[in-house]
């Protein structure tokens, strides 16, 4: 797996790029590092379970301003935690755009995968 | 969908804010008496919550001043300084602060919330990375959203935090992305009191090529063996590329400022929009302000009798068992348990005769509640210690204190 990611890091400079030329070897890359959709999403629910209301569980769709009890200011100190576990930094505008656990997730992954 | 729709939880929660009699948002001075004292709902009420460091507010010099230039200059200069120009002292008063600092240029600005606004909006641009402490003042946090830059928290006083996130733009796969990096920072935050680790701070900051712009609004006059703030007593003034300050608090008027050697710095005065559109500072204002630093300079006795009387408050209330911010400072924020108990507290003390400020959510951080009480120099040792007294008193009656006396450990035994 290691050789193999650095074959493909040598021969293509970036992940991004991989992720339009070649989507199956932009996963291979991906998963080398160790960054799971579900990993990231198990993360995220951990974060945001001291906030649900009532029986609904978090899922991906769960729009976390609007479902969840947590406040803007709280986000954003989840966001810190979650750049630190998975080594990414998302910028403030971005989280802006982010709604659902689902979209935190991807966003996570792609930089990730960028990094 | 209604225009004031989308603040119901806010309406929602000023409304149990005000059931309990008061409003601290907008609390009247029927009267203001000294520094320390004012009329409130028509009694003599101790001020511990008005960010007036030194007192300077009523220094016969500095009232004298803006006497003296009302009488020269008249009461206001009816537009910006790019419009309707520059007075003599505007001029003068930002070679003085320049000077203050050991720096080349100086930029004064109509208020200090405009100072950071301002600068850190432009300085960091398109393309650019502005990296900012998560307990950031309001006043960066707007920036934040004016600026093209791209804008990354990280924890509060955690230069490892900042250091990571830094790492991350080097990092890339991408290579090392280009741009600027410019890192914000505040001397003594607003909330707790409490100050950033400077020096490590400003080590990461070099290691990784970044700029540092600090906002000394509260550790002006405070901090440094001359008063210029963390920079100065933590001896880094020649890294830290941009200084920020205000005249509001320790100088006592209004105002703000930046200072900086950077050669092209004065582009700023036709790139920064909110020291181009606003009229500039009257010259009453800047009259006092000169004085003040005047007396910043001349009186350092001051400083001392600031942090004597944090000691008093701080360690007097700590003694008694109150939860504070984790270390002495001009502010000092007494943790409560939850919203309702912080503004019922508030209340009691303000009953009592004592007026401090209530910060609640979400103008706090980590969802705290507090009550935030800030020094000054010229308060006495009695008011202080009636003041520990009262809140003692009150402690226990709201059950934040254990309703016995705390005994010192030599009398328990």
């Amino acid at each position: 797996m290691r050789s193999l990611t650095l074959r493909l890091e040598s021969r293509l400079r970036t992940a991004h790029e991989l992720t339009v030329e070649n989507d199956g070897i932009a996963d291979t890359l991906t998963l080398t590092r160790g960054v799971l959709r579900a990993e990231v999403i198990r993360e995220i629910c951990v974060h945001l379970e001291p906030y649900q209301t009532g029986e609904k569980p978090i899922t991906g769709e769960t729009v976390i301003a609007k479902d969840l009890t947590i406040d803007s200011l709280a986000i954003m100190d989840m966001v810190m935690e979650l750049e630190d576990r998975f080594d990414v930094s998302i910028p403030m505008s971005v989280i802006a755009e982010i709604h659902t656990v689902d979209q935190l997730a991807d966003t996570i992954r792609d930089l990730g995968a960028r990094a | 969908m209604g225009l004031f729709d989308r603040h119901a939880g806010l309406l929602e929660a000023y409304r149990d804010v005000r059931t309990t009699g008061y409003d601290p948002f907008q609390i009247r001075m029927e009267r203001v008496l000294s520094p320390t004292k004012a009329i409130i709902n028509g009694r003599e009420t101790l001020l511990v919550g008005t960010n007036n460091y030194f007192g300077l507010t009523f220094d016969p010099s500095c009232m004298e001043a803006a006497i003296e230039a009302i009488r020269a200059e008249g009461t206001g200069t009816t537009g910006s300084r790019i419009a309707n120009g520059s007075y003599s002292e505007h001029v003068a008063l930002e070679k003085e602060i320049a000077e203050f600092y050991g720096k080349k240029h100086c930029m004064v600005f109509t208020t200090g919330y405009q100072a950071n606004l301002g600068v850190i909006s432009t300085l960091a641009g398109q393309g650019d990375f502005l990296l900012i402490d998560a307990d950031s003042h309001a006043s960066i946090y707007d920036a934040c959203k004016m600026t093209q830059a791209e804008v990354v928290r990280f924890k509060h006083n955690d230069p490892s935090s900042l250091e990571a996130r830094l790492r991350r733009l080097k990092d890339s796969k991408e290579g090392d992305k280009p741009g600027n990096r410019v890192v914000v920072l505040e001397g003594i935050y607003s909330m707790l009191g409490d100050s950033a680790p400077l020096r490590e701070f400003v080590d990461v900051c070099k290691k990784y090529g970044a700029y540092v712009l600090i906002d000394e609004a509260h550790s002006l006059g405070a901090l440094g063996d001359n008063g210029r703030g963390l920079c100065e007593s933590t001896g880094v003034i020649d890294d830290c590329h941009f200084i920020v300050g205000t005249f509001s608090k320790t100088l006592g008027a209004i105002g703000g400022y930046c200072v900086s050697d950077d050669p092209d710095f004065d582009i700023l005065r036709v790139t920064v929009r909110s020291y181009m559109f606003t009229a500039s500072l009257p010259p009453s204002i800047v009259a006092s302000v000169r004085q003040a630093l005047r007396v910043v300079k001349a009186r350092p006795e001051l400083r001392t009798q600031l942090w004597d009387n944090v000691a008093t408050l701080y360690d007097g209330l700590k003694a008694q068992g109150f939860t504070l911010g984790p270390e002495h400072g001009p502010v000092v924020g007494v943790h409560l348990p939850d919203r309702m108990t912080a503004i019922g507290f508030w209340r009691a003390m303000l009953d009592a005769g004592i007026y401090v400020n209530v910060a609640v959510p979400p103008a706090t951080p980590n969802g705290v509640s507090l009550l935030r009480c800030s020094l000054c120099a010229v308060h006495t040792r009695e008011q202080l210690d009636h003041m520990v007294e009262v809140m003692t008193g009150i402690g226990r009656q709201f059950g934040v204190l254990s309703s016995q006396p705390k005994l010192r450990a030599a009398g328990a035994r």
